[in-house]
C-alpha cells in the first residue's frame, strides 16, 4: 500500500539517517579512501565510542555529544597508536595485503567479544533533552533524536573538508593520498602524515559511536551491521572524497529507509550490501566518478 | 616427495586407522562431539585456505557459506528424507554456486573489495535466512535426528565419521592443488597478480576455481550441522566466530602448506574446547581474536613458519 504521507516521511526519515551514516564512514572514507589502510575494525572504534558516551553519560548526566568531542583526542591517540603497530608490522614490511587486514579482523573481533564480556549484550541508551520531542512540518515528522546528529555529523564534515583543504597538515594528507612516492622526494614522510590522519579517522569514531547511541540502543555486536554499509558508502562515494561520500550516505540512508517503511525493517541491512555488489560489479569509481 | 595418487592413499589409510582407534579407545560421548568440532575446523580452516593462503584472496565470509550449507541440508530434510552424505553434497554445490557468483562479480578488482564484500555477504544472506519463514526465521528450527544411525553406534559417531571423511577429502584436495599446475598458477597469482596475467596465466578463470572450490567445501561442512546441534537458528550459524577461525587458524598454523591449517585447527580448536568447557565460552572467542593479531604481527608465516627457519637454521 503506497501513501504520499508515508513515503515523504519515509525519504525525510532516509536523509536524516544518510546525515548520520557520513559521520560514520568519514573515518574509514579518510583511511581506506586517502590512506590505503583497510581499517574493518572501524565499526569496534565506533562502539568504543558509544559506549563510553554511555558509561559518562549514565554517570554524569553530560551531553552525549559533547563527550564524543571531548574523547576525541584519546581517539586520536589510540589511532596513533595502532597505526604505530600497523607499520612496524606491515606497511614496512611491504605485507599489507592479507595480513594487514587479517589484524585489522582480529581488532574487530577482539573489539566486539571484550565489551561483551565487560558490557554484557544488554541494549544501552544514553539520556538528552532531544531524545525524545520531535518537530512537525504539516505531515512530515522530524524526530530530535534524528535531526541533532544529522546536524552534527554535517558540522563534522565541514569542519574536516576545510581542515583538509585549508591546514598544512590537511594538504599533507591530501598529497599522501594522491600520490606518496612525490611526498617522500620533497623529504617529508608519508608515514608520519599518515599516522596522523589515521589518528584522526578514529578521532571521528568517537563523535560517530556518540550520536549513534542517541539514534539507536547499543549492544556491542550491531557494530557488525556497520561494515557493509560503511564500505558501501565509501565506494558509492568514489572512495576520496567528502561530498561524493555524503552522496552515497544520504543515498544508502533514503533507499534503506523506504525499503524499511514499504518492506519491513528486517530487509534493511541487505540493501547496502546490494548497492556494494552493484557498484563494485559496475562502477567501482563510484557515482561520482568518471 | 610423495606423489599425488601415494597421498590420497595414505591419508586415507591414516583417516581409517584414526576412525577405527578413536571409535574403539573412547566411549565417552562428549569426545566425538568435541572431536566433530575440531575436525570441521580443519575442514573450514582448509577450504580458507584454498583460496585465501594459494591466491592471496580473503574471504571473511565463512559463516555465510557455512550456513547457506547448513540450511540446505535443513530444506531438504523438509522436503526429503535423503541421507546425510547427499545433504552436504547439496549444500557443497549450493555453497560453490555463491562463490562462483561472489568472485564472478568481485574478483575483477582489487583483492580488498573481495574481501569486503564476502563480509558484507555474511550480513545479506543472515537477512534473507531471518526472513524465510520455511526455515524457522529469525526463532531458529528444530531438526529431529533418526533416531538409528545408518552405521553402527550412535547418531554423533555416525556425523563424527562423516566429518573424518570430509576432512580426509578437503585435505587430500588441497594438497593436490599444492602440487598441480593450478597450484602453481595459484601461487603466481598470490606473489604477483600483474606478472601472472602478463605471463599467460588466466588469473580470473583460477581464482573463480578458488573461490568455487573453497566456498563447496564450507558449504560440505555446514551441511551437518542442523542434525549435529538439533537446533538451528540465524544468530548461531551465522555467527562471526567461524569466520575468525577459519582465518585465524591457517594463519596461526602457517598458510603455504596443506598441513598449515591443519596444525592451526588443531591447535585452536583443542583450546577452544578447553576453554569453553573450563572457563567460559566468551572467553574463548577473545583467546581466537588475541592470538590472531598476535601472530600476524609477531610470526606471519605461523607456527610452520617457525618450525621451518628453525629446521633450515639447524642445516646450517
Amino acid at each position: 500500500m503506497f501513501s504520499l504521507d508515508l513515503a515523504v516521511n519515509a525519504i525525510v526519515a532516509g536523509l536524516l539517517l544518510g546525515g548520520f551514516y557520513a559521520a560514520v564512514t568519514i573515518g574509514v572514507t579518510i583511511s581506506f579512501g586517502m590512506l590505503d589502510i583497510v581499517n574493518i575494525a572501524h565499526p569496534a572504534f565506533i562502539m568504543l565510542g558509544s559506549f563510553v558516551a554511555y558509561i559518562v553519560n549514565s554517570n554524569f548526566g553530560l551531553d552525549p555529544i559533547l563527550i564524543g568531542v571531548v574523547m576525541a583526542p584519546l581517539f586520536f591517540l589510540v589511532g596513533m597508536g595502532v597505526y604505530q603497530v600497523y607499520y612496524y608490522a606491515f606497511e614496512r614490511r611491504g605485507e599489507e595485503s592479507i595480513q594487514g587486514l587479517a589484524f585489522f579482523f582480529g581488532l574487530l573481533f577482539v573489539g566486539e567479544v571484550a565489551l561483551i564480556l565487560v558490557f554484557g549484550v544488554d541494549y544501552r541508551f544514553v539520556e538528552a533533552p532531544y531524545i525524545g520531542p520531535s518537530l512537525h512540518f504539516g505531515f512530515v515528522d522530524l524526530p530530535l533524536r534524528m535531526l541533532i546528529p544529522f546536524l552534527a555529523s554535517l558540522l563534522m564534515l565541514a569542519v574536516l573538508q576545510v581542515f583538509l583543504g585549508r591546514t598544512f597538515i590537511g594538504r599533507a594528507i591530501l598529497a599522501v593520498s594522491q600520490d606518496r612516492l612525490a611526498l617522500q622526494l620533497m623529504a617529508a614522510n608519508p608515514s608520519r602524515v599518515k599516522q596522523i590522519a589515521f589518528g584522526i579517522s578514529i578521532a571521528t569514531a568517537s563523535v560517530a559511536g556518540a550520536l549513534l547511541i542517541i539514534i539507536q540502543p547499543v549492544e556491542p555486536s550491531i557494530g557488525r551491521d556497520y561494515i557493509g554499509r560503511i564500505f558501501a558508502i565509501c565506494v558509492l562515494g568514489g572512495m576520496t572524497s567528502f561530498p561524493g561520500m555524503l552522496a552515497g550516505a544520504l543515498l544508502i540512508g533514503i533507499v534503506e529507509s523506504i525499503t524499511a517503511t514499504f518492506y519491513g525493517p528486517s530487509w534493511a541491512p541487505a540493501v547496502a550490501f546490494g548497492f556494494l555488489l552493484l557498484t563494485l560489479a559496475w562502477r567501482p569509481a563510484g557515482i561520482l566518478g568518471r | 616427495m610423495m606423489s599425488t595418487v601415494k597421498f590420497w592413499i595414505a591419508s586415507f589409510v591414516v583417516s581409517i586407522a584414526f576412525l577405527v582407534l578413536t571409535r574403539w579407545l573412547i566411549t565417552n560421548e562428549y569426545y566425538f562431539f568435541a572431536g566433530y568440532q575440531v575436525l570441521q575446523f580443519i575442514v573450514l580452516a582448509t577450504a580458507w585456505n584454498i583460496l585465501g593462503g594459494y591466491t592471496g584472496y580473503t574471504n571473511f565470509g565463512t559463516g555465510a557459506f557455512f550456513a547457506v550449507g547448513a540450511y540446505s541440508a535443513v530444506v531438504l530434510h523438509k522436503l526429503t528424507s535423503l541421507p546425510v552424505p547427499v545433504m552436504m553434497l547439496v549444500g557443497g554445490i549450493m555453497s560453490g554456486i555463491i562463490g562462483f557468483g561472489m568472485g564472478y562479480l568481485t574478483l575483477r578488482l582489487k583483492g580488498v573489495f573481495f574481501a569486503i564484500a564476502t563480509l558484507a555477504l555474511a550480513i545479506v544472506a543472515q537477512t534473507l535466512i531471518v526472513n524465510w519463514d520455511y526455515v524457522g526465521g529469525s526463532r531458529g528450527i528444530y531438526v529431529i535426528r533418526p533416531q538409528h544411525a545408518p552405521i553402527s553406534g550412535s547418531y554423533i559417531q555416525y556425523l563424527y565419521s562423516l566429518m573424518l571423511a570430509l576432512t580426509w577429502v578437503s585435505v587430500a584436495v588441497a594438497r593436490t592443488i599444492e602440487r598441480s599446475t593450478l597450484g602453481l598458477g595459484f601461487n603466481a597469482i598470490r606473489d604477483d597478480e600483474l606478472a601472472a596475467e602478463a605471463g599467460g596465466v588466466p588469473t580470473l578463470r583460477l581464482k573463480l576455481i578458488a573461490t568455487t572450490l573453497s566456498g563447496a567445501l564450507m558449504g560440505m561442512s555446514g551441511a551437518p550441522l542442523p542434525y549435529y546441534v538439533t537446533y538451528l537458528d540465524p544468530a548461531s550459524s551465522f555467527n562471526l566466530s567461524y569466520a575468525v577461525n577459519s582465518v585465524a587458524m591457517p594463519m596461526i598454523g602457517g598458510m603455504t602448506s596443506w598441513i598449515g591449517p591443519i596444525v592451526g585447527a588443531v591447535l585452536l580448536g583443542t583450546i577452544q574446547q578447553l576453554a569453553t568447557v573450563t572457563i567460559s565460552s566468551a572467553l574463548n572467542l577473545l583467546i581466537v581474536g588475541v592470538l590472531l593479531i598476535l601472530f600476524v604481527v609477531i610470526a606471519p608465516n605461523g607456527v610452520v613458519g617457525l618450525m621451518q627457519s628453525r629446521w633450515r637454521a639447524r642445516i646450517r
